[in-house]
């Protein structure tokens, strides 16, 4: 068993769950059960070594190179929060199957829940934090995804999309801290970071990584001043609350704390940003869950709170803090989850979750009451419950923290107060829910939920008590090794015994339970206050709000500033830019222009070749008014060009040169059918006159520089291909093996997203009409010929001839000149020369213009090349050949780079053709053919 | 002698292309330049097929057969335009 399977199981089981939906709803709950219940098993026979003190690490090499391993880690404090994970995720399950209406779909819900826990565990799992950061990034995701489940809600999508905002910039400036940890730390392992805990406290770099680092942990824990998310995203379906706030998301956060802790903590800066985060969240948590009509309000205003407990713990940054901290992780999960369960019964059973209609719920639902008091009283701190033991230790830990402090009064105080308040709240979710009165209109009449539905909160209070009563027998052992997963030492020796006698813990807890009491009883007057004073001003969701439409206005006002949509304003600011920084940068470095690499003798030939092109490319300038005669004196340039290639030995380059002139000359003759034949100046003068200085300097810059380069002596990286062409490629066409052999993995690229490309056209050109011109630039009619004879049958004959020369280019490509690219172009060439002669009816008798089986065949002949060299062990895509020989044909060479060719061929091939043919049928609106009759589309 | 051939002959296709390329330069209308662009890709053929014999290179006369293919696709697209103004219908 290992480590990453139990992930895999997870995510495999989340598309598995969304396929099986689709046969009926509860299915989709049966499998999302039991791949929870296959990853606790694949989980559990681990856990014995784990408790005998063992660290499980399983390492893949992945991206060696900048550090990026896949690796897992399973020691104490990920087996809890695995444990925890699976454990209440099993619960949740069970729940949401009974919660969930008929009309929503099981299937989408189990399958984002599932892909939710998979990235959980993956956070908890996590050796490199690298790839830590990617499974943290999917629970912002994935919880998107979650909480949005009610996607007709306004308040589900407007609290997904807060949620995603808050964490994933969390997550982005975590990105940034994690990768400063790494590179202060030498690696990416936990296992290195966090024994150079000295060394990272030392380093210079050591407060801006912490202060990046805490941003992405307090944004996932919502810790003050990020913490209204989590309300807001109650708008979620109760168990996907139930789960974010107990053992997933939001402990993500304080996750990351507990991780971390031997690296980052014990410094000043650690103490006062960590702590003054955790105090303010504590105390802002505590006071406005009181305050919050809405049951699930109060539950999350009160999960803030105890994140806030939680970080102050971790804040106090002593070993025994840090075992209270872990204690209240599990103490909160198990608490919270079974309220939040409660609460989701209640809604669904009474149809409300305010506060003010729910009362005298007793009467109806005992059994769901009395579970959620014990729960409620576990929340509180109350004794005999296991949240009365965590909280204990932390009062504890505040008061001797504070004993070391100026002012350190204040801190026990303070602590004392967020205690009075949260005994508050929890006799509010009692007595005002379960007694005081009579309901208040409700939709439905309550009653007690199906019997399955009260399970999972009947396992989670009984936690809390067996906890609560029998902590050493339960709960101990995993305490401590969780501990010792957190401090990466044995941890201090601590009691879990219900009775320390009197203390300043104690007298704090009776307090708290008291002044409690006493602040519930006054709540009417401090609701009022609240309403009137607080209420209005503390809005944390307009400020969001406010602030992200600041966002947005800047940012298009930013794009508006720089992109006016003109191309003249783009490339006089291009040019220019590029002009200021190369004389610039050629003036600072200083070398001379001309380098000393002896002149080539000159030719005739090739000086009237320079001449043409120079002659030609200021023709097609001055003619671009005029766009047929510039387009021909274009195919003039393109020529020239293609020679030089020829002569200066590149006849790969020289051939595809060729074809491709051809195919733009098409493309641009179709489009221009539909464009105005000419067109008159439009920009005042002086704005021409500065184009033209621009242009003009641009160009001697342009010429100057390859001047520059062509006269030195140049190595570059064609020397390694030269040599290594025949023996690692198995060809002598260096720029054909380079293309699928030695770059094969960028061609798949490159042909993926040109097919991507072609279908992209053809989506957007399928049923397009445009009216065409009836009669040309001088105003005479067009020819009633359409496919003048003459033409039609030279170019039925060229077709053979054409087809020939492809295949003979494609076969002889990996050792000379051509190969797929070509072969394909000059394929297409020949098949829209058809098109042109004979016409579109003709040619689709015969050939279907319907290429994209054609492109799905390239692009799976040319994957499944690659992928068959896994069969033989090699990595994707290495090519291997040999010589075979057969009689009367000789000996030749067969390499499985030409298969991969043939990918290329056909993709070409089809791209091509769909894009020509469609942009040619566009004419459907206009030009009726002479005869009259309708033979268009 | 048949170096004195070439020589003779490189001159002349030489002229011929700077003549033809002249003509396309002035037009002064579309199928002048549509002819004498096609007959550049002609002169362009014999040019490569004369330096291929010269240097001895097959890679040449490769290009040259390839002008020969494209230079006619290229002008019977450039014709049908003139003709029909759409190209593929």
């Amino acid at each position: 068993m290992n480590l990453m399977s139990i992930i895999i199981t997870v995510f495999a089981g989340s598309l598995l769950t969304a396929w099986v939906s689709r046969f009926g709803r509860l299915q989709a709950a049966w499998v999302a059960g039991l791949i929870t219940l296959a990853a606790l098993a694949q989980l559990l026979p681990m856990v014995p070594s784990v408790f005998a003190g063992n660290t499980h690490i399983e390492h893949w090499a992945w991206f060696p190179s900048v550090g990026l391993d896949l690796s897992f880690r399973l020691d104490g404090l990920a087996m809890l929060f695995a444990l925890l994970i699976l454990g209440i995720g099993l619960l949740i399950v069970l729940y949401a199957r009974y919660y969930l209406s008929a009309r929503d779909c099981m299937g989408r819900f189990y399958s984002y829940l599932l892909m939710f826990m998979g990235a959980m565990l993956g956070i908890a799992l996590s050796e490199n934090v690298i790839q830590l950061l990617i499974f943290w990034e999917l629970t912002s995701l994935t919880s998107f995804l979650l909480i949005s489940y009610w996607q007709d809600r306004e308040e589900a999508r407007q609290g997904a999309r807060m949620a995603l905002a808050i964490t994933g910039a969390g997550g982005l400036a975590l990105l940034g801290g994690l990768i400063m940890l790494g590179q202060i730390a030498g690696s990416y392992e936990l296992s290195v970071i966090l024994n150079s805990g000295d060394q990272i406290r030392a380093h210079p770099l050591y407060v801006p990584m912490l202060v990046l680092v805490l941003l992405g942990a307090f944004t996932k824990s919502a810790q003050f001043p990020f913490h209204f998310w989590l309300p807001n995203a109650m708008a979620a379906p109760t168990p996907v609350s139930a789960y974010l706030h107990s053992a997933t998301m939001v402990k993500a956060g304080v996750f990351l704390l507990a991780r971390l802790f031997p690296a980052l903590s014990g410094t000043p800066e650690w103490s006062y940003l960590v702590g003054g985060a955790g105090l303010m969240t504590l105390l802002v948590g505590a006071v406005f869950a009181l305050f919050k009509h809405d049951l699930k309000g109060l539950l999350a205003y009160s999960t803030i709170s105890h994140l806030g407990l939680i970080t102050l713990l971790f804040a106090i940054g002593t070993p025994l803090a840090a075992v209270a901290g872990v204690f209240h992780i599990i103490n909160h999960a198990i608490f919270k989850a079974s309220l939040f369960m409660a609460a989701g019964i209640i809604d669904h059973e009474a149809g409300s979750r305010d506060m003010r209609k729910l009362n005298g719920l007793w009467k109806y639902m005992p059994h769901t009451a009395m579970l959620a008091m014990v729960a409620s009283a576990a929340m509180a701190g109350v004794p005999l419950l296991n949240g009365f033991l965590s909280k204990e230790m932390f009062f504890a830990e505040a008061a001797s923290a504070g004993s070391h402090l100026k002012l350190g009064w204040l801190l026990p105080a303070a602590v004392t107060i967020a205690g009075i308040f949260a005994v508050a709240y929890s006799v509010r979710f009692i007595h005002d829910v379960f007694y005081n009165g009579e309901p208040i209109d409700l939709p439905k009449t309550p009653h007690e939920p199906p019997r399955w539905m009260k399970l999972p909160v009947e396992l989670l209070v009984a936690l809390c008590l067996l906890v609560g009563i029998l902590p050493q027998a339960t709960v101990q052992p995993l305490l401590e090794i969780a501990s010792a997963g957190v401090l990466q030492t044995t941890p201090p020796d601590f009691d879990l015994a219900i009775w320390h006698g009197v203390n300043i813990a104690l007298i704090m807890s009776v307090v708290a339970l008291v002044g409690g009491g006493l602040v519930y009883a006054m709540r009417l007057p401090l609701f009022r206050l609240h309403d009137e004073h607080l209420a209005p001003r503390l809005q944390a969701k307009a400020v969001f709000d406010h602030i992200m439409s600041a966002l947005f206005r800047f940012a298009s006002a930013l794009t508006r500033a720089l992109d006016t949509g003109s191309l003249q304003r783009m490339l006089v600011l291009f040019f220019a830019g590029a002009l200021v920084l190369g004389v610039g940068g050629f003036l600072m470095g200083g070398g001379p222009l001309s380098g000393n690499r002896a002149m080539l003798p000159l030719d005739p030939l090739s000086l009237m070749a320079a001449l043409i092109l120079i002659f030609g490319t200021l023709a097609v300038v001055m003619s671009h008014r005029q766009r047929f005669t510039a387009l021909i004196l274009i195919g003039v340039v393109g020529l020239v060009v293609s020679l030089i290639f020829v002569k200066f030995s590149g006849p790969d380059l020289a051939l595809t040169q060729l074809s491709v002139e051809v195919v733009t000359i098409v493309l641009l003759l179709l489009a221009l059918y539909f464009l105005p034949q000419s067109h008159s100046a439009e920009s005042p003068r002086w704005r021409r006159a500065r184009d033209l200085v621009v242009a003009l300097l641009a160009g001697t810059g342009a010429a100057l520089l390859s001047w520059a380069v062509l006269s030195r002596p140049f190595t570059s990286i064609s020397d390694y291909f030269l040599a290594n062409s025949v023996p690692g490629g198995g060809g002598s066409n260096v720029v054909n093996v380079i293309l699928v052999d030695f770059r094969g993995f960028d061609t798949l690229g490159e042909i993926t997203v040109l097919a991507l490309a072609a279908l992209g056209i053809f989506a957007m050109l399928e049923r397009i009409y445009l009216p065409g011109p009836d009669a040309d630039a001088q105003g005479r009619p067009w020819n009633w010929d359409k496919h003048p004879a003459v033409m039609a049958s030279f170019a039925r004959l060229l077709l053979p001839l054409a087809l020939m020369v492809s295949v003979f280019i494609f076969l002889r490509g990996h050792n000379l000149p051509g190969g797929g690219f070509i072969a394909g172009l000059v394929t297409a060439v020949a098949l829209i020369m058809q098109y042109l002669a004979n016409g579109e009816e003709w040619t689709q008798d015969r050939l279907p213009a319907n290429t994209h089986p054609m492109l799905a065949m390239g692009l799976l002949i040319a994957t499944l090349t690659g992928l068959g060299s896994w069969l033989f062990g090699y990595p994707f895509l290495t090519s291997s050949f040999g010589h075979f020989h057969l009689p009367f044909i000789g000996e030749f060479e067969l390499a499985t780079a030409m298969a991969f060719d043939l990918g290329v061929y056909l993709v070409v091939v089809g791209s091509v053709l769909l894009i020509l043919i469609y942009l040619g049928l566009m004419h459907g609106a206009s030009h009726r053919p002479a005869s009259g009759k309708e033979d268009y589309r | 002698m048949i170096e004195l051939a070439l020589n003779i002959a490189l001159t002349l296709v030489g002229l011929a292309t700077a003549l033809t390329f002249w003509r396309l330069l002035r037009g002064p209308s579309a199928p002048d330049r549509i002819l004498a662009l096609d007959t550049l890709y002609i002169n362009t053929i014999a040019l490569l097929v004369l330096l291929g014999i010269v240097l001895g290179n097959n890679i040449y006369f490769e290009a040259a057969l390839l002008i020969a293919l494209m230079g006619f696709v290229g002008t019977i697209a450039l014709c049908k335009y003139l003709l029909r103004g759409d190209i593929i219908e």
